[in-house]
């Protein structure tokens, strides 16, 4: 088959004429493709197999449902040619664009000419578009090349050191970052992985994460999820129909400056260690102390459903909730897109495991580094450490099929 | 040496498992029916749908009916791979295809990837040979005259190695091993597609097959680093060992200018070279007692950009852009590596123990930003 042209099947269609490949996809999708249906138009709404819309006024990824995996990765950057790198932000725009429809990267995975190797790795074939979502984020350091430093945005500066920190320079930092979420893990992996390939020569991976878990909801009537240590937190995220908390608090505003980023966001990323062990040692009272809710339904304290309001001053003072709920900074609030992670043990026999933090905000000086600060005194500190960190500035949507990521911030004509 | 035989990334083997259940065809396999040949295998039998098919393009399309994972090689009658195709597990399906002139050749399947495999004779008949571009037959011609040069100029320093060896000369010895091995390092897909050679001269420990005992098969360059770096000592053993090395780079240096070479094979030859640095050199695993990796990954790099200079002319006039970009790359790799070295006429490169963390992730991605346009070579070159 070759996939050259728009009007070639999504994976999802595929499905219908592919007999025992849909044996072998839903062996790996675990049950996604329940909801395929011939002639579905793709709907952020949807079930977990269909597809979510790439073009838009912002990127998705942020305010779209949230979906069960996540593979990021942090890119820096080795070209010195501009135009190079404006190529290849084309080109990632392009593969982005198909791989979130369900279509397959270039040319295909088979088909093509034998003596050279398929554009696309192949392993997606069959599978369903899994509500992938593909956001792209530039960091501090892309603006110290291409000639960008008078357009670094004031707010994108590296994140201060806060108490407890001990971060790992491998895991932190990045000229930029793709985050890429699925409710198929093999589909996220599939869209980091692919374009790690188109980047080589231009880009290099600087590290990267997959989650397995997500922990925070953008869907107002779901449940929140819960975290690794079995605690529902962020009850009071901001949800993709909430418009107005969206623009107080996610998007930049076309007054915040700079214009490129107007429509964009900033996002925070932070690998946070979990001391399992330790924590599943404590006694379920100071669980719930340390968190400032009950274990079973997530309440807080003295309330009796998980998005009750809750009542800070009867909370111990050093709660988790307590410190960093908006009444406690400014009124701070953070549109939290986390997920568990899981890799491996450590060599100690522990589990290397925790969090891995995402939030978007609209500015990270009054969002992520306001109530980290009150954090410091956070009982969950004995049970956690920060490892890694990064900060991006995440450009807006892309419009249409003529638009790429980046333009507004690359392209004079903006 | 070559790398273990991994088993295949299940993903692959997905994505190959859905290719053939999706009905897709490959390019040309519908259109010339006559040229596929149907290789069934089992655990104690491989059949060919035919025994006799014309030269040019041929498909084989195997079918493991086993239930042990197979591999199935096309080879020339002196055992030489046409082509081959590894870890077929039970009840899957793979095409492999090639190029052959008319002549005599064997389909081996060997069930559980061990042994010579059972049999069956071909023949690819008629003359319908390729239309080629007469640049690609000088770059041909040129090339194994590189290869036979390479063998040439390797042997008198493998003997000065040996000597040090047989002469008891520990220092000697260490200082004539890596220079032995450069000529070796340019040409090893060459050499590799003997099949007998490498597994002599240039296997690591954890190379060897099932049942074969280190202290008495084990042969080649790196049983004798180990012995100089690790133990530090010169036995019986190593000396007997010496010769034998000798006896076998003689050989190669007498068979290795009738290597069946083409276009396409120099051009996967060069990126199997920087698949070499990719997985034994920038991790260290090579050298791992004399740390002298980056000397065979120079030689593996110039070896690359030697059939790549040769098939630039007719790769250029059909993918100027990959050109460009694999000039550019080849540049950066062998600058970035120049670092190494304090004088850039010499071989003598940092020990690989004391290539830090960071810049070892920065030589494997100059690799990357190589390799990557580089598998696009020998499409360019077909075209």
């Amino acid at each position: 088959m070759t996939d050259g042209n728009a009007q070639t099947p999504s994976r999802r269609a595929l499905l219908g004429w592919g007999g025992a490949g849909l044996a072998l996809g839903a062996a790996a999708v675990g049950g996604a493709v329940a909801v395929a249906r011939a002639g579905d138009e793709p709907d952020a709404g949807a079930g977990a197999g269909a597809a979510v819309a790439f073009h838009g006024a912002h990127q998705a990824g942020i305010a779209t449902p949230v979906q069960d995996r996540l593979h990021f990765a942090a890119f820096d950057v080795t070209t010195d040619d501009r135009a190079e790198f404006v190529a290849l932000l084309k080109e990632w725009t392009e593969a982005a664009r198909r791989m979130t429809a369900g279509r397959p990267v270039g040319e295909g995975a088979h088909g093509g000419l034998p003596e050279a190797p398929p554009d696309d790795t192949g392993e997606a074939l069959g599978l369903e578009p899994s509500r992938l979502t593909l956001t792209i984020g530039f960091g501090p350091s892309l603006f110290d090349r291409f000639d960008l430093a008078g357009r670094r945005p004031e707010a994108l500066e590296e994140l201060p050191r806060f108490a407890g920190d001990n971060l790992d320079r491998d895991r932190s930092g990045g000229d930029l970052c793709v985050q890429a979420c699925a409710d198929d893990p093999q589909v996220a992996v599939h869209a980091v992985r692919n374009l790690a390939r188109i980047g080589f020569g231009r880009v290099v991976v600087r590290w990267s994460q997959l989650g397995f878990g997500k922990t925070s909801s953008t869907t107002a009537d779901t449940q929140t999820p819960r975290n690794l240590f079995g605690f529902k937190d962020g009850t009071r995220n901001i949800s993709g129909t909430e418009t107005d908390r969206l623009d107080k608090h996610v998007w930049v505003g076309k007054k915040d400056g700079p214009d490129w980023l107007a429509g964009g966001s900033y996002l925070v990323a932070r690998r946070i260690r979990m001391h399992i062990e330790t924590w599943d040692r404590t006694s379920l009272q100071e669980q719930e102390d340390v968190f400032g809710r009950d274990k079973g339904e997530g309440a807080p304290v003295g309330r009796a459903k998980e998005r009750d309001e809750p009542f800070l001053k009867a909370m111990k003072p050093d709660a988790h909730v307590r410190l960093a709920h908006p009444d406690a900074n400014a009124g701070a609030t953070l549109l939290r897109r986390g997920y568990s992670f899981t890799d491996g043990t450590d060599g100690l026999g522990r589990l290397d495991a925790g969090l891995f933090f995402l939030a978007y905000q609209r500015d990270p000086r009054t969002g992520f580094i306001r109530v980290q600060r009150n954090l410091a005194q956070d009982a969950l500190n004995e049970y956690i450490q920060h490892v890694g960190s990064a900060l991006f500035a995440v450009p807006p949507g892309v419009r249409d099929q003529g638009d790429w990521w980046g333009r507004t911030l690359f392209s004079q004509e903006a | 040496m070559r790398p273990a035989r991994l088993t295949l990334l299940t993903a692959v083997a997905t994505a190959a498992a859905l290719a053939a259940v999706t009905g897709c065809t490959e390019k040309g396999a519908d259109a010339d029916g006559d040229r596929v040949i149907g290789v069934t295998a089992t655990d104690d039998t491989c059949e060919v749908s035919t025994k006799e098919f014309p030269a040019g393009h041929v498909e084989l399309a195997i079918e493991n009916k086993g239930s042990k994972v197979t591999e199935v090689y096309l080879l020339f009658p002196d055992d030489r791979v046409v082509t081959e195709r590894e870890n077929i597990g039970p009840g899957t399906r793979q095409r492999v295809t090639a190029e052959v002139k008319a002549g005599d050749y064997r389909i081996a399947c060997k069930p559980g990837m061990r042994g010579k495999g059972i049999r069956q004779d071909v023949k690819a008949t008629g003359g319908k040979a390729v239309k080629r571009d007469p640049r690609l037959d000088e770059a041909v011609a040129a090339y194994r005259a590189y290869v036979q040069t390479q063998a040439d100029e390797t042997l008198p320093k493998a003997k000065a190695f040996a000597k040090a060896v047989q002469d008891g000369d520990v220092e000697a010895a260490r200082k004539a091993y890596a220079p032995s091995r450069i000529g070796w390092e340019r040409t090893e897909p060459v050499a590799e597609s003997f099949g007998d050679i490498d597994p002599k001269v240039d296997v690591r420990e954890d190379g060897l097959e099932d049942g074969q005992d280190p202290a008495t098969d084990w042969t080649g360059w790196h049983r004798l680093e180990k012995a100089l770096w690790q133990d530090g000592k010169i036995g019986d053993r190593e000396k007997e060992l010496a010769g034998r090395l000798i006896t076998d780079l003689t050989d190669w240096q007498k068979r290795v200018g009738t290597a069946d070479i083409t276009p396409t094979s120099m051009a996967n030859g060069a990126k199997e070279l920087l698949d070499e640095v990719a997985t034994g050199k920038v991790t260290g695993e090579e050298e791992r007692y004399s740390h002298t990796d980056l000397v065979d990954f120079k030689a593996n790099v110039e070896g690359a950009e030697k059939s790549y200079a040769l098939l630039k002319p007719v790769a250029r006039e059909n993918d100027p852009a990959l050109t460009r970009n694999l000039d550019k790359q080849f540049a950066a790799l062998d600058a970035l590596l120049d670092k190494y070295r304090p004088d850039t006429t010499s071989y003598e490169f940092t020990p690989y123990d004391k290539v830090g963390k960071a810049d070892r992730k920065e030589l494997s991605d100059a690799v990357n930003a190589l390799a990557e346009p580089l598998s696009r070579l020998a499409a360019a070159v077909v075209k």
